[in-house]
């Protein structure tokens, strides 16, 4: 690091870089930062969850501004939000819808991640980092769906926080701690708000940057499952590498602007989204004595709900939802296959994703539903099959006869 | 480092001493992390306001017929307190085959309630309104053979939410999501037309289990 001044451009750019590397990191994270030239359209959701991200702060620090906390004027204050303060609804249509953006965004991200084996060495701590923001994000989302204090939030919180009473021994105390009350209460609102506001946010600002750190030293990987870095032409570039400005940034920025037009529909004309975003029973004040009768939580969390709602124990069912979640974690050490690509995995692995996806699929969508006698035996079937996908990954990833994998990336199937 | 011409020499590193200095540094800091968390941990537990508002509740039994119940709140919680005929007490103990946990033993109770009527009193039922299995509030149906559930219904509540069912004692149901009975709060009974909820009291006004 020869810092001599011959190096640095005159003028006020030479003055700039010569204390803030920033010619340095433009050079190094965009213009020579090689990105598998294959990236197809499961290449977006990165770039999107941050867009997202960025949105949700924003409309978030606005909301603030008009949101006033507590037991007796947070409901009152959403509605005031909603009604009087110029473009209000705006604003809380842009969190509420991006708060269920955020989650589409960031399945189909891991989704992704599945389908190409992203998880799999070097790339195990990139997606470590990466289930954490979604551990994040649910604390989050969790906590915000709390704040406009409806009833839905209420019992949302009654019956979640609940959930940790479960604990042997700890349980009802730890209960008791995190509402700071005997029931659901003021104590618990406030909290939620300071965590919501303060707290995650900074905590995902954190985990984000730890994820893109750990992305550029690694490297993205590409539908092919191949590493890029292997392959390098005469000037040691990457041969199947492509500058990631002004390649993918204009890629992204396409994306983006594709998104952004789903997103303002939804915004627009059909911000409660059939009640998926926003719930009816939730336009209508928190009451303890009174419970929303089908009480379902957000779309982002039916699957595990279905799971829990399945499971004839109470503690057996939250110890299930726990590993329904934490499972994920698992997968870099779960996969023994020796291609990451589902383009060269054999039929057991494909048989196996399909059947996790339908069954995902299918307890999002039994989570919302009430429980009948022949739903329950639905949810019952579809949990196994969710858990099946990571049970028995350590062995039919290994049994799979995996096809050969070309030296150089392909751009159609 | 005593004498300034001899510090020329090379210094001999104790890798030992400064290992075992590293290490009791980091531990002591660790201590004194745990030590400057724990007001930040305790202030999430109830204030002493929350706690005030927890205090027991009484309640006056004296116009509450046979049938009837009411619900007053005690630490945010709906209480069920109902009076219940002497022929469905009787009847109480008649459908222990169907029930999940007829003798109380995996639920949660105070001692003097763990018995088949699971109260203080035979007349008096009093239990904390909010299902086991995820915090509905189960509701009424005292009204035994009742048309939605069934000719051999005793009588007890019903949780809208997941169909979890209950008798008269809050006991559950077989086939209930829910897996225990519901709930009893501490109570006492100060006299005979006074309930005290929130404290165990030693009065036993009759009907001691």
């Amino acid at each position: 690091m020869a810092s001599n001044d011959a190096e640095y451009s005159p003028g006020f750019w030479g003055w700039l870089n010569k204390r803030l590397p920033v010619e340095k990191f433009v050079r190094e994270q965009l213009l020579e930062y090689y990105a598998p030239k294959n990236f197809n359209i499961w290449y977006f959701f990165g770039s999107l969850a941050l867009v997202v991200l960025v949105m949700q702060l924003l409309s978030g620090i606005f909301l603030t501004m008009f949101y006033k906390v507590g037991e007796t004027t947070s409901f009152d204050s959403v509605e005031y939000i909603m009604r009087e303060v110029n473009y209000g609804w705006l604003l809380r249509y842009l969190h509420s819808v991006g708060a269920s953006a955020f989650f589409v965004v960031i399945y189909l991200h891991m989704y992704r991640a599945l389908m190409y084996g992203s998880y799999k060495a070097p790339r195990e701590l990139l997606w470590l980092f990466g289930m954490f923001i979604y551990l994040a994000l649910m604390a989050e989302a969790f906590m915000g769906y709390v704040l406009p204090w409806g009833n839905m939030s209420y019992w949302a919180a009654q019956v979640i926080i609940n959930l940790f009473s479960t604990i042997p021994l700890v349980g009802p105390g730890l209960v008791e701690w995190i509402r700071g009350d005997y029931g659901v209460a003021d104590a618990t609102l406030n909290r939620f708000f300071s965590l919501h506001v303060v707290a995650i946010p900074l905590v995902l600002l954190l985990l984000v940057a730890l994820h893109l750190v750990a992305l550029r030293e690694v490297g993205s990987n590409n539908p092919d499952g191949i590493e890029i870095k292997e392959r390098r032409g005469p000037d040691g570039r990457p041969l199947d590498g492509i500058p990631f400005h002004p390649y993918y940034t204009v890629k992204d920025v396409v994306g983006i602007g594709l998104f952004l037009t789903l997103f303002a529909v939804v915004v627009f004309f059909v911000p409660t989204f059939g009640n998926l975003f926003l719930e009816e029973a939730n336009f209508e004040p928190a009451n303890p004595l009174s419970t929303p009768e089908p009480i379902a939580p957000a779309w982002y969390f039916t699957p595990f709900y279905a799971i829990l709602r399945a499971v004839p124990n109470q503690r057996l069912g939250a110890l299930l939802l726990l590993i329904a979640v934490m499972a994920f974690f698992f997968l870099p050490w779960l996969d023994r296959s020796p291609v990451r690509s589902i383009r060269y995995r054999g039929w057991w692995f494909k048989a196996f994703l399909a059947e996790f996806t339908i069954s995902f699929g299918a307890l999002m969508w039994l989570g919302l539903k009430p429980i009948t006698p022949n739903y329950l035996i639905a949810a019952r079937v579809f949990s196994v099959g969710y858990f099946a996908f990571f049970g028995l990954m350590y062995w039919y990833s290994r049994w799979d006869r995996v096809k050969p994998v070309p030296e150089r990336v392909r751009f159609h199937e | 480092m005593t004498d300034a011409g001899a510090s020329d020499d090379q210094e001999v590193v104790d890798a030992d001493r400064r290992k075992f200095l590293t290490a009791a540094t980091s531990a002591t800091a660790a201590v004194g992390v745990v030590f400057a968390a724990s007001p930040f941990v305790a202030s999430w537990q109830p204030s002493e306001r929350a706690r005030a508002e927890g205090a027991p509740v009484t309640v006056d039994l004296s116009k509450l017929e046979a049938g009837q119940m009411i619900m007053p709140v005690w630490r945010k919680q709906p209480i069920y307190v109902f009076r219940r005929p002497p022929e469905l007490v009787a009847q109480l103990a008649t459908h222990d085959d169907r029930l999940k946990d007829p003798r109380s033993t995996d639920s949660d109770q105070p001692a003097y309630a763990m018995n088949e009527r699971r109260s203080r009193r035979d007349d008096i039922a009093v239990l904390i309104g909010v299902c086991t299995h995820l915090g509905c509030l189960p509701k009424q149906r005292f009204e035994p053979g009742d048309a939605q559930l069934g000719t051999d219904w005793p009588g007890g509540f019903l949780c809208p939410c997941h169909g979890s069912r209950f008798d008269l004692a809050g006991r559950v149901f077989n086939g209930s999501p829910a897996s225990v009975n519901l709930r009893v709060p501490p109570y006492s009974f100060p006299n005979e037309n006074t309930l005290l909820i929130g404290e165990d009291g030693t009065a036993v006004a009759s009907g001691a289990a």
